[in-house]
């Protein structure tokens, strides 16, 4: 049994000029120590999806489906059982580590809280687990580091606390929403290789949310595409790069500039818009700027469904032709 | 921090010269010779002239500032011409009446704002949340007077809990000293508090929407730690300054409060100082007041220092 399933899971907000589907029938799955990748530009429902996992969406937010992790269905658990739940099982690490930590309390005070919270540890042992932590994420002098404030650890080091958070009680599944995005170029690999490796060592399970496929390359065992709430296709990474079927994961692989196109190439960017998500299009989502798209884009919604292989699902009419393979 | 200190510190002293040259200006350029005020209509213009040069009013404006501000820098700052009490004494024997109103009414203010505003933040929006802010927004717009009389119509006259007027002090009668001073304080803080709550509960309802919170919320900490642990702290900034201000006003005295509960206190010391024209005790007990509404601003600064540790090490 996979340690997730998500099924049939919408989510609606309320918003002055009518309904907001973030989030439009997902359906997605992650065993036990995989990696699940989640791709797509901002605005596409991947953030509202981690945050119907976490049970985190906004008080208005509708959301319907089921959230199965580890037997029981977040959704309808009640508020005790989840809060027990989230930090010992379920961690998270957000986007902007600016943000993310508590400005008036020390890094100690937020690590040891959740460690008190779900582990029975005195203080000296929640004191000596998070210097412990801090070290495995890459801080060094983590002794000192419990004293300080966030404002005193640069952007990378407040994500290495955050990851630290996250890790501190051994969770089964991490969902890192961008947790690259408001970092330093130079920092951004590093902080994945740490993701990576004690996901590895702790054998959790984890989701990776990006706009960039390039995160998700080497790292994801299975990529989930999204646009305009749906998922639009899903496979195995290397299936997925080997060949991609759903114009829009081509279109957002050619839209990452690579270091061997010659200065002054205009970047390949996706032209229009994503569809306004209060008024859903009859058709494909992406066929108003799909370079395929025929009479029957426009007409009906494509399922998302497999064809030549049983893992690999797209959503779409007319998938990429074999000759029009691009290079991961 | 020290440096925090220091730097703070520095501002403050343009701000107490500028408030005693307001000070001492304001009773000088009133109209109305001190001279004939003293000397009654009864004065020949040869006693008038013999007093001027007494007090030194013969002398330029600039020149008698800077012999006041002399003056007042060693402790001196003036005697009554009518009960010959000194500035120091009147305002000794008041401060304390308006120093435990003012301790009384805030802290009963706080008692109420701050846990209504917390827990309409909590739901904001909600049915209690709705309810309070209306009903603080009505006990706003009632005057104190009003509120005073209704508190003593219904604790003093139909009760009969609690004494309508009258002040002894806590040293002599500690008990009876406090029934004296529920219903003034009681008035002062039904004022009070819709303030605090409404401050406290923007804040808190802004600070609910930061990431951290959402993290609090996600690493499972219980909500009662996340109100108050991870929101109430980054949310109370403006509840700190609002209370300054309420304390720095209501050392002062309240004028209204202490007239009608009968209370000695600041307030009442100068409104006879007012009404008998003893420019001398009006013009020492608003210099100390300003200085004490300026030291617990003061203090205020410190205590962002301490709430927001950004502020503590110059980041903000």
């Amino acid at each position: 049994m996979p340690l997730l399933t998500i099924e049939d899971v919408a989510v609606e907000l309320p918003t002055p000029r009518g309904n907001l589907r973030a989030v439009d029938r997902v359906d997605l799955s992650l065993e036990a120590g995989r990696t699940l990748g989640i791709v797509g530009e901002s605005g596409c429902g991947k953030t509202m999806l981690s945050r119907a996992v976490l049970q985190l969406l906004p008080k208005k937010a509708k959301l319907t489906g089921r959230v199965m992790f580890d037997g029981v269905d977040l959704v309808r658990l009640d508020s005790e059982r989840l809060r027990q739940l989230r930090g010992r099982d379920l961690a998270v690490v957000f986007q902007d580590p600016m943000t993310s930590l508590n400005p008036v309390l020390t890094i100690g005070t937020q690590l040891m809280e959740t460690i008190q919270e779900h582990l029975e540890l005195d203080v000296a042992a929640a004191r000596a687990r998070s210097i412990e932590l801090l070290a495995a994420v890459g801080i060094p002098a983590p002794e000192q580091r419990l004293a300080q404030y966030p404002h005193q650890c640069s952007g990378g080091m407040r994500q290495r606390i955050a990851i630290a958070i996250a890790l501190s009680c051994e969770p089964k599944l991490l969902i890192a929403d961008e947790p690259t995005t408001a970092l330093d170029v130079t920092i951004q690999a590093q902080i994945l290789d740490l993701l990576a490796r004690e996901q590895r060592r702790r054998h959790m399970a984890m989701i990776i949310i990006t706009h960039d496929l390039g995160v998700v390359a080497g790292r994801a065992d299975e990529v989930a595409v999204m646009y305009a709430g749906r998922v639009v296709e899903r496979a195995p990474t290397p299936a997925l790069f080997k060949r991609m079927h759903m114009p829009y994961t081509e279109a957002l692989l050619a839209a990452i500039p690579k270091l061997e196109t010659a200065p002054h190439t205009p970047l390949p960017a996706i032209s229009g818009r994503p569809p306004d998500p209060t008024r859903p299009l009859k058709g494909c989502s992406f066929a108003p700027r799909c370079r395929y798209a025929g009479a029957r884009c426009h007409e009906a919604k494509p399922e998302l469904k497999a064809a030549e292989m049983p893992d690999h699902l797209y959503a779409c009419f007319h998938p990429i032709p074999v000759t029009e393979e691009v290079g991961a | 921090m020290l440096n925090f200190v220091v730097r703070r510190l520095l501002a403050i002293l343009p701000v107490l010269l500028a408030v005693s040259l307001l000070t001492f200006l304001i009773a000088s350029l009133l109209p109305g010779d001190l001279a004939y005020v003293i000397l009654g209509d009864q004065a020949t213009p040869e006693n008038v002239a013999a007093l001027r040069r007494d007090m030194g009013l013969d002398q330029p404006l600039w020149w008698r500032y800077l012999s006041w501000l002399g003056h007042v820098l060693q402790g001196d700052l003036g005697r009554s011409f009518r009960t010959g009490q000194t500035v120091l004494q009147a305002v000794g024997e008041r401060i304390p009446v308006s120093l435990q109103l003012m301790l009384m009414a805030e802290f009963i203010g706080l008692l109420i704002g701050v846990p209504v505003a917390i827990a309409c933040a909590a739901r904001a929006g909600g049915a209690f949340d709705r309810f309070m802010t209306g009903s603080a927004f009505a006990m706003l717009s009632m005057p104190s007077f009003l509120m005073a009389i209704l508190l003593i119509y219904l604790f003093a006259v139909e009760l009969h809990w609690l004494p309508a007027t009258g002040y002894v002090p806590f040293t002599e009668e500690p008990l009876a000293n406090l029934r004296f001073f529920v219903l003034p304080a009681l008035t002062l803080a039904l004022a009070e508090w819709p303030g605090i709550m409404r401050v406290l509960r923007s804040d808190m309802i802004a600070t609910l929407q930061e990431d951290y919170i959402a993290l609090a919320k996600a690493k499972g900490l219980k909500p009662s730690r996340i109100l108050f642990v991870h929101a109430l702290k980054p949310s109370s900034l403006t509840l700190v300054t609002v209370t300054g201000i309420n304390i720095g006003r209501l050392l002062g005295g309240t004028l209204i409060v202490e007239t009608i509960f009968a209370l000695p206190g600041i307030g009442r010391l100068l409104v006879g100082a007012i009404y008998t024209r003893d420019l001398v005790i009006l013009q020492g007990v608003v210099l100390l007041v300003a200085c004490g509404f300026v030291i617990v601003n003061f203090i205020v600064d410190m205590l962002y220092a301490v709430l927001d540790p950004r502020i503590r090490h110059g980041h903000a």
